[in-house]
C-alpha cells in the first residue's frame, strides 16, 4: 500500500511543533550564559544546582506534592464509593447527580479559585491551605468519578451477586470482590487527578499567601522578573517527572486507557 | 427501608462538599452582582456597554475561535495519521501527543517566551539568515496568545479525534479511491464527515479551554492583550474591584455553557442532516 507522503509530512511537522519547543528548553537549561540562549555556547549543570538551592522552589515543590497527594486521596475516598453507587444502585436523579459530580470541570478554574478565596478565606477565615486542599479536591473528583465509574460499569455484576449468595454482606463484597477488580481504574484516576492537580495554576492562583505558594505559581512569579536558564532547568525536572509518570502508566495500564 | 437509603448516604459526602465548596462560594460571590438596592442587571449591561471591557470580551472570543480553527486544521490530519499507523508506532505517536499535555502549562508557555521574545530564538534565527534587520515584535501580542493556546490544546483535539477515527473502517477510504476519488477528495468527503463528532467534542474542549485559560494570556499576552481570565485576576488583585471580578466570573461561566450548548446544537443539526441524506 503506498503511503500518502503529504499526510506524512504534515503529521511530521505537527509532531515537530509539539516537541521542538520542549527540546529547546532542555538544551537551554545547560547554557553557561546568564540569560537564556539558543544555541548554547558552553555546557554547565550550574542551573540545576541553582534550582535545588532555591528555597521558594523547593518549598513550593513539596507543598504542591502534598496538596496534590491529599486532594487526590480525599477525592478517591469520597469518589470511589460514589462512583460505585452511581453505577450499581437505583438512585433518584442518577444522571443529574453524575453531572453534578463532574461539574467542577465546567466551571473555569480561575473562577473556582476566586470564589473559594472570597467565600472561605475572606468570609469564613479558613486558612489558605485548607482552601487549596478543597479547591484541588474539586479538580480531582471528576477524574475519579469518570475513570472509576467506567471501570465499575465494565465489571461483571454477577461476581458480586455470587459473593452475596455465598453469604458476604454488601460491604464485604465491595471490599473483597469489587475493590480488587477495579484497582487499575483507581490507579489510573489517581495518576490523572494527581498530575492535573500538581500542574494546575488557575485554582491556586488566588489561594496563595505567605509561605503557601504552589510550584507552578512560584515558577510563574519567577518568570515575571527573571529570564535565566534556571527556569529551563526546573522545567526539565518537571518534564522528567512527567516521563516517569507516563512510563508507570504505560507499564501498568497502557497510555490508551487515559486518553 | 434503611437499605434504600444507603446509596444516598454513600453519595452524601461528595454532594455536601460540592455544595459547600463549589456551589455556595459561586452563589455568594455572584449573587451580590445582581443587587444594588434592588434587583438589577446594570453591572452586566454596563460591562458590555463599556468599550474597553467589550474589547476584552471580544478579543477573548476571537482568540479562542482562531485557536480552535487552527487546532481542527492541524488536528484532523494528524489524528487520522496516528489512527492509520501500525500499532507499534501508534503508542509512540500517542506518547508524543500526550507528553506536552501532561507537562505543566507554565513550562509550555515559557517555551514560547524563549522562541518569540525580542532576543528570542526565532528573531535571532531570522536575523542571522538576513531576512529581517531588526527584531519583530512577536511576544506580548495576540499572535503569541494564539500560538500558545494552540500549543496548549492541540494535544486534546488530537487525542479526542484519534478515539473516533480509530473506529473508522480503513476499507471506506479504499472504496472511495476505487470509485475514483483522489486521496484529498476522499479525505474531505469521507473522513472529514465521519470525524465531525470528534471535531465537535475537541472544539468544545479547545474553545472553552482557551476562553478561560489564565497562564497563556498572562505569560504571552502582556499588559496590552488582556483576556477575560487575566482581566478577572487584575480586577480582583491590582484594581481591588471585587464586584467587577465577580461580574467577569459569571460571564466566563455563562460563555462556557453557551459555547458547549451551541457546539452540541450544531452537532445535533449535522447528525440529522447526515441521517436525511443517508
Amino acid at each position: 500500500m503506498r503511503k500518502n507522503v503529504s499526510l506524512k509530512i504534515f503529521a511530521g511537522l505537527v509532531f515537530a511543533f509539539l516537541l521542538v519547543p520542549l527540546l529547546i528548553i532542555i538544551v537551554t537549561s545547560f547554557g553557561t550564559n546568564s540569560t537564556i540562549q539558543f544555541p548554547i555556547k558552553g555546557f554547565t549543570l550550574e542551573w540545576y544546582s541553582k534550582v535545588f538551592n532555591n528555597e521558594s522552589f523547593m518549598d513550593s515543590f513539596f507543598l504542591s506534592l502534598q496538596v496534590a497527594f491529599f486532594a487526590t486521596l480525599l477525592a478517591l475516598i469520597i469518589g470511589v464509593p460514589a462512583a460505585y453507587s452511581l453505577a450499581r444502585h437505583r438512585v433518584f436523579g442518577r444522571n443529574w447527580i453524575k453531572s453534578f459530580f463532574l461539574s467542577p470541570t465546567i466551571v473555569p478554574g480561575l473562577v473556582v479559585g476566586y470564589s473559594m478565596y472570597q467565600f472561605i478565606v475572606i468570609k469564613y477565615q479558613f486558612p489558605i491551605i485548607q482552601g487549596l486542599l478543597l479547591g484541588h479536591f474539586l479538580i480531582c473528583l471528576p477524574y475519579v468519578i469518570r475513570v472509576v465509574g467506567s471501570t465499575i460499569e465494565q465489571l461483571d455484576f454477577s461476581i458480586e451477586e455470587v459473593s452475596w449468595t455465598l453469604g458476604s454482606t454488601k460491604l464485604q463484597a465491595f471490599i473483597k470482590v469489587v475493590l480488587p477488580n477495579i484497582t487499575s481504574g483507581i490507579f489510573a484516576s489517581f495518576m490523572l487527578a494527581f498530575i492535573n492537580s500538581f500542574n494546575n495554576i488557575p485554582v491556586s492562583q488566588f489561594l496563595s499567601g505567605p509561605g503557601v505558594t504552589m510550584l507552578p505559581t512560584s515558577l510563574m512569579n519567577y518568570i515575571e522578573y527573571n529570564y535565566d536558564p534556571s527556569v529551563s532547568a526546573l522545567s526539565v525536572i518537571l518534564m522528567l517527572g512527567t516521563i516517569v509518570l507516563m512510563y508507570v502508566i504505560e507499564k501498568t495500564l497502557g497510555l490508551a486507557s487515559i486518553s | 427501608m434503611t437499605q434504600r437509603r444507603i446509596p444516598y448516604l454513600i453519595l452524601a459526602p461528595g454532594l455536601i462538599l460540592l455544595i459547600l465548596f463549589l456551589v455556595l462560594p459561586l452563589v455568594s460571590t455572584i449573587f451580590p452582582t445582581f443587587f444594588n438596592g434592588g434587583f438589577t442587571l446594570s453591572n452586566y449591561t454596563s460591562f458590555f456597554l463599556d468599550e474597553y471591557n467589550f474589547g476584552i470580551f471580544w478579543r477573548t472570543l476571537k482568540i479562542s475561535l482562531i485557536a480552535t480553527l487552527i487546532c481542527v486544521v492541524l488536528g484532523v490530519p494528524t489524528a487520522y495519521y496516528i489512527s492509520q499507523s501500525p500499532k507499534k508506532w501508534r503508542g509512540l505517536l500517542m506518547s508524543i501527543t500526550l507528553f506536552p499535555l501532561l507537562t505543566n502549562s507554565v513550562v509550555r508557555s515559557f517555551a514560547w517566551i524563549t522562541i518569540l521574545g525580542q532576543d528570542g530564538i526565532l528573531n535571532n534565527a531570522l536575523m542571522n539568515i538576513g531576512i529581517i534587520s531588526k527584531p519583530l515584535t512577536l511576544l506580548y501580542t495576540e499572535f503569541a496568545i494564539i500560538i500558545g493556546s494552540v500549543y496548549l490544546f492541540l494535544p486534546l483535539m488530537v487525542i479526542t479525534l484519534v478515539g473516533i477515527l480509530e473506529n473508522i473502517d480503513t476499507e471506506i477510504m479504499e472504496a472511495a479511491e476505487t470509485l475514483g476519488a483522489n486521496r484529498l477528495i476522499a479525505f474531505v468527503k469521507v473522513i472529514l464527515p465521519l470525524s465531525v463528532p470528534g471535531i465537535i467534542v475537541g472544539s468544545i474542549l479547545v474553545f472553552t479551554g482557551s476562553m478561560t485559560a489564565y497562564t497563556t494570556p498572562q505569560l504571552l499576552g502582556g499588559n496590552r492583550n488582556i483576556m477575560l481570565a487575566t482581566f478577572l485576576y487584575q480586577n480582583a488583585t491590582a484594581l481591588g474591584n471585587w464586584q467587577g471580578a465577580s461580574v467577569i466570573a459569571l460571564i466566563m461561566i455563562v460563555a462556557t455553557l453557551i459555547v458547549m450548548k451551541l457546539f452540541s446544537w450544531v452537532a445535533g443539526r449535522m447528525d440529522k442532516r447526515g441521517e436525511a441524506s443517508a
